[in-house]
């Protein structure tokens, strides 16, 4: 029987791109219809043509575009995350200098760097003793004589500022399915802290704590039970309401499950045992850098695949917002970032206050969790006043930008779907649907603190840049 | 008059959408006129004849929405502004917060429905060739209602579908019914045993319409957009559709629909025809009866006729009686016409005809051609009678206001009423003009209210007694419109009313002849 005589002998299903219209006629009279919410596409004439050659690229067979992005996907889901140990940064961190200090986003100069990032950078001078006085710190930070540097160029990445100090102790993670490893500091807690930009006396004590107490605790009790599986963790913590990014009590509850008999064990006094639970348990935040990490350590796994228009990182300085795609190597694309538009302040602040959007944790999401993975997450979208329901929608759209679905990492509340995983820049330019992101916000002066949180969508111009750059390349 | 406006970035509206708002719009307080567009170059320059296109509106691109207000006072001005903005939230908001997730992609529409089978497509014609070959791809039968699509992109189309043996109906499909489903604009109809292939548009609603109204029923009617049959496109829609036809055993008659084929269609037709023993009717409006004998099918002269002979051929009756019908209705027509001649007023001698529907129109210029001689067209059968300008009658006139100088950026004349109304207007203020012939195509898809937006306009026509409107409604009894109220209204309005087009026009055309004589 002809394809057409099938049709006939079927029940109608009409998928309907357009006119609102014709899709109400047909479930009036009865049929069954889906509308497209149909959008043309925001470019000009400069992506149309883009769009042609990487047209002319797919059937020449320059590059396989589709099975580059098949392997760079399978690499990032089939990525095993691990801790497998902690020491200081100077130690561990691949290129880490005496002199240097990581910082969260793409590559910036101190005279670029925006309030909070001086305020870390500040703190974070303080804190090794390198100056005295908030003065001395400045002085020092614009001589040229300390290095800044990306934590994305050290396998690491740092929540809002993301200023990572030589003797800053830090988790050792690896990959286990490629070996790969990721570095990550500890998280400090909410309000007035380092990653905000905030580095009066009371934050550098508090890492000075971190660094005499906090580390050596968790050290031995990471050795003694010699690695702790983090994919596991965080498949169960999307099951009870996490997603990763702005909401971690689940993870960091599990998380304290797994060290704390550890710690019992490994450390003798029982003050410093109580100060190291009581301070894990006080911060939902704990386990962020480390779901931050994992993600990292998992798209390392897809870096550089030949033809891939996978993206690897987004991240974001507080000045810039920058993107690097595998199929194009270490290169960054940049362009300014934005104060997110919706997002709920502490008392006292306002959208006047706030810092443009910062932080590497846009990480999350480019794993496929964080904002992608937010119809798990309902709790939080009180954040901005919204509904569950447009949480579940808005996982729902990242399906439309990504190339496919995390087997371990599901959504119970979407049948067990796997979460929207591996962010295609092609599917975000051609459908001009941005990348959701959660995100905390920074006072804009340096000293302050976090202002609020919210939720901000990904500058499309970004995808825009690194997709006339893959068809230039691939041409 | 202060004209104030916004653009808003990045908002996408659907015409249709959009002249609803506007319409909602312009009857605000002290508001003259609102224009509420994508921002295309087309729509822009649009905006620029009406002296509405502000300097802020000249960077925008194809996805950003213009909204320009002309008004009393810069006061009512910006009130309606902010209005509008009210209108088009809510159609939004209300749809995104409580409505489930909306699809934005055909992909992620098919991972809702994954046993989709068709998809209707009429986004702008420069996208949808590509949404139609993705959707191809992916193994879907396509309805391609958007006109303006890319030559080669609807050839690709077409070809891959041939290839795939699936239905690639349009571009330009104005309608079809599959299964019983009413696509795009179309009429609901009896299901039975006819089964329609139309490369014209208000044609297949014409007689699926007359078929439905006189006792028969349609199995499928498949539109194939009317530049199927051009050499270029070599008839691929249409002969797939045969094809399909002649293998389906719910369809005893198959009706064939069409401008005249070329003569490379011609001779796949015939070798297709071939293959079947099952009576076939062939309307090709304006060829000769011997082209539809050549190959094998029974001749129809008329979209009336081509609907009668096609339910006589269901029902086993003998055509003659419809024959018969036609032919003694010859008498009724002539009484008719010398009925409405002796209203119109002395001087007046012209016909003028504004049309929602290509078919409807192109049949009608074919029947007063052989009855008057010249009729002046945008759509004209003869090179010398076209307008120099398609919106200005000269003498007797045909306008087809489904033609592309028309429907560019806005709603096609059988949703949007407005455009067609003026036109009424201004032909009415013709001393010359004796007759303005209407059609009025109704079914889903098309204006829901034509009661409410085409009957005033009649009104204000007729009374003053001295030009006759007359209007043939093309639909059925079944849809949604309520076809019996809008005869109604228009007879009570003062229009003389017909729902066969070939009956309305010869009337017409016979009026025309006895004020000439």
């Amino acid at each position: 029987m002809s394809k057409v005589n099938e049709l006939f002998n079927n029940e109608l299903k009409v998928i309907n791109i357009g006119l609102k219209a014709f899709a109400e006629s047909l479930k009036l009279t009865g049929y069954k219809v889906i509308n497209v919410d149909w959008n043309p596409p925001a470019y000009g004439e400069e992506i149309e043509s883009a769009f042609e050659k990487f047209n002319e690229i797919v059937l020449n067979k320059k590059v396989d575009v589709e099975s580059a992005n098949k392997e760079a996907f399978q690499r990032l889901i089939n990525s095993r995350p691990k801790i497998v140990g902690m020491g200081k940064a100077i130690d561990l961190i691949p290129n880490m200098k005496k002199n240097m200090l990581l910082h969260a986003g793409p590559p910036i100069s101190w005279d670029r760097m925006c309030g909070p990032m001086r305020g870390a950078v500040i703190g974070a001078i303080l804190y090794e003793g390198w100056a005295k006085t908030e003065d001395e710190a400045e002085r020092l930070a614009a001589s040229g004589e300390i290095e800044f540097s990306p934590c994305h160029h050290h396998q690491a990445t740092g929540p809002m500022a993301g200023v990572y100090s030589p003797s800053m102790p830090v988790f050792e993670l690896v990959n286990e399915t490629y070996g790969n490893k990721a570095y990550t500091n500890m998280n400090e807690g909410l309000g007035k802290v380092l990653r905000m930009g905030a580095f009066s006396p009371d934050v550098i004590s508090r890492l000075k704590w971190m660094e005499s107490e906090l580390y050596p605790v968790l050290a031995r009790a990471i050795e003694y039970l010699g690695s702790i599986d983090l994919k596991n963790i965080f498949a169960q913590a999307l099951h009870m309401g996490d997603e990763g990014h702005n909401r971690n009590r689940a993870g960091t509850s599990l998380l304290f499950r797994q060290l704390a008999p550890a710690i019992v064990k490994t450390t003798n006094d029982p003050d410093a045992v109580e100060r190291v639970l009581k301070f894990i348990d006080g911060n939902d935040h704990f386990f962020l850098n480390l779901s931050m990490s994992a993600a990292k350590v998992s798209l390392d796994a897809a870096r550089n695949i030949e033809g891939s228009t996978m993206v690897v990182v987004m991240a974001r300085n507080g000045t810039d917002f920058g993107i690097q795609v595998s199929g194009l190597g270490d290169t960054w694309f940049t362009v300014p970032a934005e104060v997110p538009p919706n997002a709920l302040y502490f008392p006292g602040f306002t959208k006047d206050d706030a810092n443009p959007d910062i932080g590497d944790s846009s990480i999350t999401e480019t794993a496929g969790w964080g904002g992608f993975a937010i119809a798990s997450a309902p709790a939080i979208v009180q954040f901005t006043g919204g509904t569950p329901m447009e949480a579940v929608n808005k996982t729902k759209l990242m399906y439309e930008i990504t190339i496919g679905e995390n087997n371990t990492y599901q959504i119970p509340y979407l049948n067990f779907r796997g979460t929207p995983t591996g962010i295609d820049i092609k599917l975000v330019v051609e459908k001009g649907i941005p990348p959701f992101i959660d995100t905390g916000i920074a006072h804009k002066k340096p000293g302050i603190g976090q202002v609020g949180a919210g939720l901000v969508d990904a500058p499309i111009e970004v995808f825009k840049k690194a997709f006339l750059a893959f068809v230039q390349k691939y041409s | 008059m202060p004209v104030k406006g916004i653009v808003k970035k990045g908002a996408y509206y659907d015409s249709v959408t959009l002249m609803l708002v506007a319409r909602d719009a312009t009857k605000l307080d002290g508001i003259e006129d609102v224009a509420l567009m994508m921002g295309t170059l087309q729509n822009k320059s649009i905006l620029e004849t009406s002296n509405m296109l502000l300097q802020e509106f000249k960077d925008a691109q194809d996805n950003d929405l213009l909204i320009a207000v002309k008004g009393g006072s810069e006061e009512l001005v910006e009130k309606a502004l902010k209005e509008i903005e009210k209108l088009l939230s809510k159609g939004k908001s209300s749809e995104e917060s409580q409505s489930d997730f909306v699809p934005r992609s055909l992909e992620s529409a098919l991972k809702v429905m994954n046993d989709a089978n068709l998809v209707l497509i009429s986004v702008a014609g420069k996208y949808a060739g590509d949404e139609a070959i993705k959707a191809l791809r992916n193994g879907l039968h396509v309805m391609i209602f958007s006109d303006n699509v890319p030559k080669e992109k609807a050839l690709l189309a077409k070809q891959i579908g041939y290839e795939k043996g699936l239905l690639v109906m349009g571009p330009d499909c104005g309608t079809a019914i599959i299964n019983g489903a009413p696509l795009g604009f179309s009429n609901v109809v009896e299901r039975g045993d006819i089964g329609i292939v139309s490369a014209a548009g208000t044609g297949l609603q014409e007689v699926s319409s007359i078929i439905s109204n006189n006792g028969g029923g349609i199995s499928q009617a498949i539109g194939t957009g009317g530049i199927d049959m051009k050499d270029y496109y070599g008839g691929l829609s249409f002969l797939t559709g045969l094809r399909a036809l002649i293998d389906d055993p719910q369809t005893k008659v198959i009706t064939l629909i069409s401008k005249p084929p070329s003569e490379i269609v011609l001779k796949k037709l015939k070798d297709t025809l071939k293959t079947t023993n099952k009576p076939v009717v062939g309307c090709f409006l304006g060829a000769d009866e011997s082209v539809v004998k050549d190959l094998g099918a029974l001749p129809a002269k008329t979209l009336e006729e081509a609907a009668l002979l096609s339910v006589s051929l269901s029902k086993g009756i003998p055509f003659e009686s419809f024959k018969k019908e036609i032919d003694e209705r010859e008498i009724t027509i002539k009484k008719e016409a010398e009925e409405l001649a002796e209203k119109v007023k002395q001087g007046r001698k012209y016909f003028r005809g504004l049309f929602q529907g290509g078919t409807l129109a192109y049949e009608t210029e074919l029947i007063l051609t052989e009855m008057l001689g010249k009729i002046y067209s945008n759509v004209p059968l003869k090179e010398e009678f076209r307008l120099k300008d398609s919106w200005k009658s000269e003498k007797h006139t045909i306008v087809d206001l489904g033609e592309d100088e028309f429907t560019v950026g806005r709603p096609h004349p059988q949703i949007d009423f407005q455009l067609r109304n003026k036109r009424i207007l201004e032909e009415a203020k013709d001393s010359e003009v004796a007759l303005i012939y209407l059609d009025l195509v109704i079914g889903y898809g098309t204006n829901m209210h034509p009661i409410e937006d085409f009957v005033p306009t009649i009104e204000e026509v007729t009374k003053n007694g001295e030009v006759i409107v007359m209007v043939n409604v093309t639909g059925t009894d079944k849809d949604p419109q309520d076809k019996k109220a809008i005869m109604k209204a228009l007879r009570d309005a003062g229009a003389v009313v017909y729902d066969r087009n070939a009956y309305a026009t010869k009337v017409a055309g016979n009026v025309i002849k006895l004020i000439g004589a």
